[in-house]
């Protein structure tokens, strides 16, 4: 029989981020991870480390992750393509732009200043090659993009640096209370643990279920383009609100076009089927946006396999059935940039019982 | 490097770097390079290295050229036409061609 | 010319590509009743071993061979059965949905199928030795497909390196056409003939033997033949000399053309990316598409027929993308008559036998599987031996997590130039088997499609409304 201080299931950003910062305190965790570390929406996501447009309720976790970000060399020993050039949420018409206003206002009286509204003028000196027509939007000037793999795997490694076990292509089969402690059956054996973080992604609600509380959560399948090496032309993240597009270049000169629009997934193959149709209408946004990318080559086309909560945000907190398991998914399509900061929050709180960091609003709770 | 048999086609004129260059109707640009001597059609992305056709069946992605304008297209699936533009890709392409 | 206007939104049988097993499989659909369309991405069909075949300048047959000229009565077959073949038409996507997205002249479409037969045949095994991304370095199927097709044969100092029976029957169209070839460097170990020999009485009934017979006799007649078991090609910006090791050490000669070939493998690209099963062919060295009898996938309605099978030459092709339409045929249209099925399984045996002794004969060699140091295995990328192997001692299990890791196979050609040299390094590395470790994960598209292109596609109904509201 293993045991463990702590056994963390799901080797995602978010099950690597907890199980270092765990290791950090000093706690044993095991982390369970049925395919390998990064296999899935953690591994093959946009990169985007983003604060802008966030909900509320996702804005502290957000905001502390980013502090790390900063720092990410000093945590992980790799910076994990890190580059900062802001993101910019693009107004495509003068009625977005009010929106957008009053966005930024309201953030500004709770207290949050990341999100700056910008004219036309600084947005063509942020995105020169951006379409005339666009009137202005609003910028983050801490965000930027990493390398979704390289950084999943750098949690890992210094995670098992740091004390932490990690068994990958072993899946949990089974959860239930002996004692005090939390019994953990997987396909390689049981482990024993008094805490269980639940950071399963896209099958998270299996786990939630095991528990006695389930989640409306919906598994969906965001798809990506990448297009072959083009010479610099834009250096912030671009989104849109209005259509679905996140669009930005790497180091490597390769443009990575997102936004959300979905393909089939089939989870329990890791399989997903593309929706061309709806890559096409990703494609005709970038031609209205970005002319200059017209004749650019679409080199790959892919999707990840991610949780969808049915009210757009994370589920982050003690389980409301449970004690001793915390629960750490939901991302909804937006996980990454809380990956870092969210692990930490969670190792203080399984460590201590409580948190520093506001997260009222992602409770479990929440779908009773 | 590779001369022609002594076999008729109509003649066909494309320029490569805007250098006239003759070829034959039923050429693709890879071929008409190729038959023209020209070394190297592109220079590979990290390195700078010069590189050239080497399957001439679409599958090895070396002959990236730039025709009429667009980039990165494989000179071995595209027949060449008069008045065809070809230009060798050096590193990136850049953006908007 | 048939434009991307022109399409119909589906098809009983969508073909793609048009060499000997396409050819063979829309026509016999096509007469059966089925509405079918053949792609093909090539300015002409005829594949790689009839590539041109409609168009080749080539007059003289004696040059290619008849072999080549029995291609075009597959063709003639297929342009009069009523099957819509498209040349021009690059596949980029397959899902096992069958659905088919196509590109015709910078347009793109979505198409739906009834049944699929992927017959996108074979392409040349890498051959990573040091320079071969030099400039004057070519692969012998290349310097063939520009004979075929445009007439053009090597003048200058030419070497051929490698083995097999392409590389053998190339020299031979090489020096009837009176072009140069100052030596063939053959890289095929001796030792392969202890396991041949064991197939040798079936290669002795079959076809092969007497052709490939003729055909060494006639090359070795003309051109100085080395046995070699090291090779680089050298040079600044292009190729000067290459250099080579035999038993008694090191020569070099110069040269203005190196021709590289050892063997044909399964162009797997779009088969994987459409979700077909693969297994490792431990004898060919490849990975190759789980099939029936009648070639059907394990993704329903998808079957995969020629040398994208397996690797048994051009005449097995034709056999076997007839066979594939007699299941799509049956499949859609019962009641419609099909030929006998058992006249093309019993042509195929036949091509098959001899299959074995060539396989184990002209079996690539360790070393020029798998190099060393700083010899490049992705072309796209400028990924070292060194750097996989390094890569996979550092823990790295797989060829996907090296992708990641590297960059290798995320360059344009997705890996056909260096999945199975990766796959190999990382077996041989890791002390396990190509099986175990497995191939890239591919995706659609398969080929490079502009933006342009995929903006073209004509906007469903759905979009639509969406901008109406």
């Amino acid at each position: 029989m293993r045991t463990a201080d702590v056994v963390v299931i799901g080797g995602g950003i978010h099950g690597c981020s907890t199980a270092l910062h765990l290791a950090l305190r000093g706690l044993r965790p095991i982390l369970v991870e049925k395919d390998y570390a990064g296999r899935h929406a953690s591994g093959v996501n946009a990169g985007g480390v983003r604060q802008l447009a966030r909900d509320l309720a996702e804005i502290p976790l957000s905001i502390a992750s980013m502090g790390l970000w900063e720092r990410m060399e000093e945590l992980v020993g790799d910076d994990c393509g890190f580059e900062s050039h802001g993101t910019v949420l693009v107004a495509e018409n003068e009625s977005e732009l009010a929106n957008f206003r009053a966005r930024v206002e309201d953030l500004r009286l709770r207290g949050f200043s990341h999100e700056e509204l910008i004219d036309r003028a600084e947005l063509k000196r942020l995105v020169p090659a951006v379409a005339d027509h666009c009137p202005g939007g609003v910028v983050s000037r801490r965000d930027g993009a990493a390398d979704p793999f390289r950084t999943t795997q750098a949690f890992r490694r210094r995670a098992i640096e740091k004390g932490a076990e990690v068994l990958e292509g072993v899946a949990v089969t089974g959860l239930a209370k002996v004692g005090a402690n939390w019994r953990v059956e997987t396909s390689a054996g049981a482990i024993e643990a008094p805490k269980v973080v639940n950071a399963a992604g896209a099958w998270a609600d299996r786990i939630a279920k095991m528990l006695g509380e389930p989640v409306p959560l919906t598994v969906v399948a965001p798809m990506l383009m990448v297009t072959s090496r083009v010479a610099p032309f834009i250096q912030p993240v671009v989104i849109l609100r209005g259509r679905k597009l996140s669009f930005k270049q790497l180091g490597n000169g390769t443009v990575v076009i997102g936004g959300g629009h979905l393909a089939t997934p089939h989870r329990d193959r890791n399989e997903t089927v593309l929706d061309w149709d709806k890559l096409a209408i990703s494609v005709r946004t970038v031609w209205e946006l970005f002319p200059a990318m017209r004749a650019a080559t679409i080199v790959r086309a892919w999707a990840g396999i991610e949780a969808y909560m049915s009210d757009g945000i994370p589920v982050v907190g003690p389980s409301s059935t449970s004690e001793g398991v915390y629960h750490q998914f939901g991302f909804s399509t937006h996980g990454f940039q809380l990956g870092p900061g969210t692990g930490a929050m969670m190792a203080e709180l399984v460590a201590t019982g409580s948190t520093n960091t506001p997260i009222d609003g992602l409770g479990i709770e929440r779908f009773r | 490097m590779f001369k022609r048999l002594a076999e008729a086609c109509a003649p066909v004129a494309i320029t490569v770097d805007g250098k006239r260059v003759g070829c034959r109707a039923g050429d693709t640009v890879a071929a008409a390079l190729i038959a023209a001597g020209i070394a190297h059609c592109r220079t590979a992305p990290v390195s700078g290295a010069p590189r050239a056709p080497y399957c001439l069946m679409g599958v090895c992605f070396e002959c990236l050229v730039t025709v009429d304008g667009t980039g990165s297209r494989q000179g071995c699936l595209v027949p060449v036409r008069d008045g065809m533009t070809v230009e060798t890709q050096v590193g990136r392409r850049e953006a908007g061609r | 010319m048939t434009n991307a206007s022109d399409l119909a939104s589906s098809y009983d049988l969508v073909v793609i590509g048009g060499g000997p097993a396409g050819l063979a499989a829309a026509a016999l659909a096509a007469r059966a009743g089925l509405s079918t369309v053949l792609f093909d991405e090539n300015p002409g069909v005829g594949g790689q071993i009839y590539r041109a075949i409609t168009f080749s300048p080539v007059k003289d047959r004696t040059i290619l061979g008849e072999d080549y000229w029995a291609g075009a009565d597959l063709a003639a077959e297929a342009a009069a059965s009523g099957a819509l073949i498209v040349t021009g038409a690059t596949v980029w996507s397959l899902d096992p949905a069958r659905l088919v997205g196509v590109s015709i002249a910078g347009q793109a479409r979505l198409i739906r199928a009834g049944r699929v037969i992927i017959a996108t045949g074979a392409l040349e095994r890498p051959v990573p030795v040091p320079g071969w991304t030099l400039p004057g370095v070519m692969s012998a199927g290349g310097a063939q497909t520009v004979l075929k097709a445009q007439g053009l044969v090597p003048s200058g100092r030419t070497v051929m390196a490698g083995g097999g029976p392409l590389l053998w029957l190339l020299a031979a169209q090489i020096l009837r056409a009176g072009g140069k070839l100052d030596a063939i460097l053959d890289t095929t170990p001796r030792s392969n003939w202890l396991r041949a020999l064991a197939h040798l009485p079936d290669f002795l009934l079959s076809p092969y033997f007497s052709k490939g017979v003729k055909l060494l006799r006639e090359v070795r007649a003309k051109v100085r033949v080395i046995r070699v078991d090291r090779l680089e090609a050298v040079g600044d910006d292009r190729l000067r000399e290459v250099v080579f090791g035999t038993g008694d050490g090191e020569r070099r000669l110069a040269a203005d053309l190196l021709l590289l070939h050892q063997g044909v493998v399964p162009n797997v690209n779009l088969a994987i990316a459409a979700g077909i099963a693969h297994a490792w062919n431990e004898r060919q060295l490849c990975f190759e598409p789980v099939l029936d009898g009648d070639f059907n996938s394990s993704v329903p309605g998808i079957a995969v027929a020629g040398d994208g099978a397996g690797i048994a030459g051009g005449t097995a092709a034709a056999e076997r993308g007839r066979i594939a339409a007699i299941a799509a045929v049956r499949a859609l249209r019962p009641a419609a008559s099909v030929p006998d099925v058992q006249i093309m399984r019993r042509k195929l045996r036949r091509e098959e036998m001899g299959r074995a002794f060539l396989d184990w004969l002209n079996r690539p060699a360790g070393p020029f599987r798998q190099p060393t140091g700083d010899t490049i295995v992705c072309r796209c990328e400028e990924v070292t031996a060194r750097q996989v192997r390094d890569t996979a001692d550092m823990g790295c299990e797989g060829p996907n997590q090296m992708k990641a890791f590297l960059r290798c196979g995320m360059g344009p050609c997705q890996g056909r130039l260096c999945g199975l040299t990766v796959t190999e390094l990382i077996a041989a590395q890791r002390g396990t088997t190509p099986a175990e470790v497995g191939y890239y994960r591919l995706r659609p598209p398969v080929k490079p499609i502009t933006l342009a292109e995929l903006a073209s596609l004509p906007i469903a109904e759905a979009e639509r409304k969406a901008v109406e509201r």
